[in-house]
């Protein structure tokens, strides 16, 4: 879908009218991830970042480096769900929430140190939007995205 | 938050210009981008600051310099709500039928 190439930093913000514990919550507890993450059920405490696939298969086992609830979190990265993905070396991603006025919180999340993982740089660029504009539906309108 | 903001930022060439850049390589300088486009300086983070407003480019301190990424989530968003909607069913057949009687022609 991407000709991007050699990108090792990718950055994605967006606006949701949630406060930072909703969105902490949907973060981090499964019963939420399985409804924007691509069905996965994700677990996340202040040793490790869980994800589990539908069918149960582990799709992310990777260290949590930083848990600041309800602003700061900080993962390891590696793509379990495709052999030839988890062979690349582990990445980070680091989620920043920040209140704003009027309700909103502004969400960031950078996927960096992708240096030793092109191909999982290339696959995931697309992904990190759909779930990202899926968890924004999710918290805004209670329901989870279309199609 | 603002639909308005990312469509008055798309509805300048030069700011897709910035935007094409970004995409084919991330995490640039403002002299880098610069450097590519026939504007000044003043020009350039002008429409830079445009972009950021509506959040398309995201800049962030990487030691002394400021690096511009593009970020893609408010197209997205505006893609799911404004061109999904529209371009179900005959939509995209007809879409189709151009492309293949453009790239035939």
């Amino acid at each position: 879908m991407t000709t991007m190439t050699a990108t090792t930093t990718q950055v994605y913000q967006l606006f949701i009218r949630a406060t930072p514990e909703q969105i902490w919550e949907a973060i981090t507890t499964p019963e939420f991830t399985a409804q924007y993450f691509y069905g996965a059920r994700i677990e996340v405490n202040g040793e490790r970042y869980l994800s589990l696939g539908p069918d149960d298969s582990v799709w992310g086992d990777d260290p949590v480096l930083e848990f600041d609830p309800p602003r700061r979190l900080v993962h390891g990265w590696r793509s379990l769900y495709s052999p030839e993905l988890a062979a690349e070396k582990s990445s980070r991603v680091t989620w920043e929430i920040e209140p704003q006025d009027g309700g909103y919180c502004l969400l960031r999340v950078v996927h960096d140190q992708l240096e030793g993982a092109p191909m999982t740089a290339e696959a995931v660029s697309g992904g990190w939007m759909m779930v990202l504009s899926g968890l924004k539906t999710l918290l805004e309108t209670g329901k989870p995205l279309a199609g | 938050m603002d639909d308005d903001a990312v469509f008055k930022a798309l509805a300048d060439p030069t700011r897709r210009h910035l935007l094409d850049r970004l995409h084919e390589r991330d995490g640039r300088t403002l002299s880098e981008l610069e450097s590519e486009l026939e504007m000044s300086r003043f020009g350039v983070m002008k429409h830079l600051r445009v972009l950021e407003a509506a959040g398309l480019v995201v800049a962030l301190r990487s030691g002394r310099e400021k690096l511009h990424y593009l970020n893609p989530v408010p197209i997205r968003l505006i893609h799911d709500r404004w061109i999904d909607k529209y371009t179900e069913g005959h939509v995209s057949a007809l879409v189709r039928l151009k492309t293949t009687l453009e790239d035939t022609a």
